[in-house]
């Protein structure tokens, strides 16, 4: 057993990393926000060009050929970034619709309950659908997650474990990443004469944003390597669950927790905290939400009671 | 990241597995809490018999008597010992988990010779002589005085929180040897014999009503210079060797035995008819993930300390953290699932319940715990 990235899993991350920081860092993440254009059809065309939608195609299918521990590594890095677009529907599109894979189609899927879509109108398909639904657009509280009301959807339960598990990557990346900018605030913001993260009552917030995050990531890791060696389905899908629902509480709280670190500054539309909280609300929504995992593991659990 | 075993740790495992199977259902049960001498017995009595099945120190290096075992197979030890049911390291805790592996690693040879060999055949038991009435999580402010004697230190002072002092054989003492130097640097390591002339020991009884810790006063008990391990004055660096053992390893079976206890819980929920209870079952399926993940970055931490060369990471705090919030609220749910029969104490449960509330104050209380995640790992400055 040896559960630590491998090199070329820690060059893959340093690789998008340096890549998202080049063509996402935080003015374009800004721009976006102040322009309202939620996808970028040439930065989804690069990340398609660099194998974002096809990592898990086999290559004799025009893909990268690697797996889901891989695809969670890439998928932790956009979350840290806050990449707008239906990332995760595109990339369980790679291989089923035309263009997915090299990123020159938008696909969304209906991953929402309670009848909602997002970035429907940036979207060339839908998962599982045969075409572009009517919809109404609704507002959204995430500026950069558009949503429409759409009367019925297409069943994406084939879809759901890989949905929840790189959904929560994502999660992971945000609660990783709000907890590096409460840090930073807390060591460069004075008061009372020293930076306030001297302060117990703030570093206690921000040990806790670690260990939200970290716990959280050894269980998104765990599920993907765990449900790609195929140690049965049934502990897979419930390991999926809990790497969830751990990671939706990380993103969540986190986001929080840096806006209180924030104080005042925090409650404002230039701090970037609010983005990752709202964005964070939208994944909890997303494929497989709390209730749906806790229900889940209370079955496997009573079921796994010898 | 692989989660999967190799061959060799698959048979390592395998072997074990067997030897459980062979050895455990012979085995009485365990003496009860107020019964320690009759623990101490037993606990000896299952450490003499991994000894002689060749699983005693599997995790020390081979010089100290150990069988230099991967912290992988370690772990597998761990966690098939824990599944079968086998008996808890009880007794033995620090003399396995604490002061054993510092003497392996910065006694001399006599003193390994010494001390090491009757603590893997389950012959002496060890205690902890730590913590102060004034000092807890201020550990370095510690004042029981050693004032040089000739050969000997004479010692005088009190301790406090000292589990098992009542049957134990030896302390691991830190002691003041400079009064002068700042805190941290005049602290010294001692081995002290529980029978030397001077040594008093007064049980402390527990909230759950047991007496696993005690008092230890100290009255001018002369303890040879010979008994130091590490220099005079360097005992605050040998200490952080020993905590990060603590800190390292001690939890593992644990988590284990707490994916256990979810599902025995499950089970009585569903005979009670509390299963229904959607607000219930849910906090229950959200514990059996949590417990799950904490699995998971056990292994996790294991691997990274393999990768390190064996040395415990300072991961160990992030997880004693989350680990020991979540076993309190195991036991929150317990109370709720049995409903008023929690307020029996001939329930299990309840013993558990009430012991569990000293897993976030022992070993570092987890505001001490959050300190070090914040300084150490976050780099937040220092302050108050």
């Amino acid at each position: 057993m040896d559960f630590q990235p491998t090199e070329e899993q820690r060059d893959l991350r340093a690789g998008v990393r340096d890549l998202l920081a080049g063509r996402y860092g935080r003015e374009a993440l800004r721009a976006s926000v102040d322009s309202g254009v939620c996808v970028d059809r040439g930065l989804w065309r690069e990340l398609g060009g660099a194998g974002f939608f096809a990592l898990r195609l086999p290559e004799s299918e025009g893909g990268v050929g690697l797996g889901l521990a891989e695809a969670v590594i890439v998928f932790e890095e956009a979350g840290r970034a806050l990449l707008p677009g239906p990332l995760v529907a595109t990339h369980l599109a790679a291989g089923v619709v035309p263009g997915a894979a090299s990123g020159t189609a938008v696909v969304t899927a209906f991953d929402l309950g309670g009848g909602l879509v997002s970035y429907l109108g940036e979207a060339d398909a839908v998962l599982g659908a045969p075409g572009l639904p009517a919809g109404s657009p609704v507002r959204s509280a995430d500026p950069l997650t558009p949503l429409h009301r759409v009367p019925a959807g297409a069943d994406v339960s084939s879809y759901t474990a890989e949905g929840a598990v790189l959904t929560a990557a994502l999660q992971v990346g945000s609660a990783l990443r709000t907890l590096e900018l409460a840090v930073r605030y807390a060591g460069e913001r004075e008061q009372f004469g020293q930076p306030i993260g001297a302060f117990q009552a703030v570093k206690h917030l921000c040990a806790q944003m670690l260990v939200r995050a970290e716990v959280a990531r050894t269980a998104v890791y765990a599920a993907a390597v765990a449900s790609a060696s195929g140690e049965g389905s049934a502990a897979g899908s419930s390991e999926i669950a809990a790497a969830k629902l751990l990671a939706d509480e990380a993103a969540v709280a986190n986001a929080r927790d840096c806006l209180q670190v924030h104080g005042g500054m925090g409650f404002t539309w230039e701090a970037d905290v609010h983005l990752h909280l709202k964005r964070a609300w939208v994944r909890a929504e997303q494929w497989r939400t709390a209730t749906e995992a806790e229900e889940l593991l209370a079955a496997e659990l009573l079921g796994s009671a010898p | 990241m692989d989660l999967a075993y190799t061959q060799e740790e698959q048979e390592f495992r395998a072997r074990l597995r067997a030897w459980l199977g062979k050895v455990l259902p012979e085995l009485p049960a365990r003496p009860s809490p107020d019964d320690w001498p009759g623990r101490r017995a037993y606990d000896l009595g299952w450490q003499r018999r991994l000894y002689e099945a060749g699983y005693a120190g599997l995790h020390w290096p081979v010089d100290a008597g150990g069988r230099g075992a991967t912290p992988t197979q370690h772990l597998i030890f761990l966690e098939e010992t824990e599944r079968a049911g086998a008996p808890y390291v009880g007794a033995n805790f620090v003399g396995l988990l604490h002061a054993g592996p510092t003497i392996a690693a910065e006694g001399t040879a006599r003193q390994r010779a010494r001390w090491l060999p009757p603590v893997l055949r389950g012959e002496e038991v060890w205690c902890q002589g730590f913590s102060e009435p004034d000092a807890g999580s201020d550990l370095a402010s510690l004042r029981t005085r050693a004032v040089r004697d000739g050969d000997a230190y004479v010692i005088t002072g009190s301790k406090i929180w000292t589990s098992h002092a009542e049957v134990a054989d030896w302390c691991e003492l830190l002691v003041r040897t400079d009064a002068e130097a700042p805190k941290h640097r005049g602290i010294s390591w001692l081995a002290m014999p529980m029978d030397a002339p001077g040594v008093t020991v007064r049980p402390l009884r527990t909230l759950a009503g047991s007496t696993e810790f005690a008092e230890v006063f100290l009255d001018e008990v002369r303890v040879p210079v010979a008994n130091r391990v590490g220099a005079e004055n360097d005992g605050w660096r040998v200490t952080m060797v020993t905590l990060s053992f603590e800190r390292g390893t001690a939890f593992v079976g644990e988590v284990v035995a707490c994916r256990r206890t979810l599902g025995e819980l499950a089970r009585t929920a569903k005979a009670n008819g509390r299963w229904d209870d959607a607000v219930l079952r849910r906090r229950l399926g959200r514990l059996y993930g949590e417990f799950g993940a904490l699995w998971r970055l056990t292994q996790w931490n294991v691997s990274e300390s393999e990768r390190s060369g064996g040395v415990p990471g300072i991961g160990g705090s992030v997880f004693k953290l989350a680990y020991s919030h979540a076993r309190q609220e195991l036991y929150e749910v317990a109370a709720q699932v049995l409903g008023p029969l929690s307020l029996s104490l001939e329930e299990e449960w309840t013993l558990d319940r009430l012991s569990s509330l000293s897993y976030t104050i022992a070993a570092g209380t987890s505001q001490i715990q959050r300190n070090i995640v914040a300084e150490r790992i976050l780099g937040l400055p220092k302050g108050r």
